[in-house]
């Protein structure tokens, strides 16, 4: 929540009075050398799912709505063959 | 003629060469029906994130097939079929990737570091409760005196007898309190 208003202050203009204004993070999956969505690449996965095994959301990693679609699909691939858990039990 | 990716994987309890036998027959299945295989990986024994039939580890073998659909059908019939085989899946993909896959490619690394980096977390974690615990010292102000340094059971015994002496001794009690985090620095 506190992460999320910020950026849409910012977009509606005047973000920089505000004194925990941060920059709008941009997405992991664009620009020149991003890397490719795999289902095999279980270490470029993991860094989007949470330590419980959850997918993050694109609003706390800033993927591209875009991208972030893809990545799902690649996660649930990756849990399908056991690569990545459904669940981390405590 | 489509392009497909497949995964499998096998039963632990199976040798690689086993699984190699496995992947012959399957790769055969699919070039006699019409199809080729473009590539072929075998990742190893890896651990499996969830139990599958019982099963904590796989052999997994990776396939990258040009065949038409006949072909995967019965390919995947045969998988089907087989009781050595835990799991497969087969993606459609628009190009086959001729190079090895990032699991072929960190192999080795990936292991090792793997591990490396659950015991560095483990670390960290140790870490930090030390400083919560010097953290509480420091907002005492009264570092223990030339008994134990440090340790959490002496830590309220010192507290309490440094309280007397607080009040005499503010400046240099807080020198040593300057020494004391240092000392506790070096250790860390």
């Amino acid at each position: 929540m506190n992460a999320g208003r910020p950026g849409g202050g910012g977009g509606g203009g005047g973000g920089g009075r505000r004194p925990f204004f941060r920059r709008r993070k941009s997405c992991p999956f664009s620009g020149p050398n991003a890397p490719k969505i795999d289902y095999k690449d279980v270490k470029l996965l993991g860094r989007f799912i949470s330590e419980r095994g959850k997918i993050v959301p694109s609003r706390i990693t800033a993927v591209s709505s875009k991208k972030q679609r893809e990545l799902t699909r690649a996660i649930k691939r990756a849990r399908m063959l056991a690569l990545l858990p459904f669940i981390v039990k405590t | 003629m489509a392009l497909y990716e497949s995964v499998f994987i096998a039963r632990q309890d199976v040798s690689s060469s086993q699984v190699d036998g496995i992947a012959d027959s399957l790769q055969k299945v699919i070039e006699d029906n019409g199809g080729q295989v473009a590539k072929r990986e075998y990742w190893g024994l890896r651990n499996l994130s969830y139990k599958i039939k019982k099963n904590r580890k796989g052999h997994y073998a990776l396939f990258n097939i040009e065949a038409p659909v006949e072909a995967l059908r019965e390919y995947e019939r045969m998988m089907k079929l087989n009781e050595d085989i835990l799991r497969y899946m087969t993606i459609k993909v628009d190009e086959l990737d001729p190079e090895p896959s990032v699991v072929m490619q960190n192999k080795g690394r990936d292991r090792e570091r793997g591990e490396r980096g659950d015991r560095g977390d483990r670390g960290d974690r140790g870490d930090r409760g030390d400083r919560g615990g010097r953290g509480g010292r420091r907002f005492d102000e009264r570092p223990p005196r030339d008994d134990g340094p440090r340790g959490d059971d002496d830590k309220p015994a010192a507290a309490a007898s440094a309280e007397t002496e607080s009040a005499k001794t503010e400046s240099a009690g807080a020198d040593e309190a300057g020494k004391e985090t240092e000392k506790a620095g070096d250790d860390a």
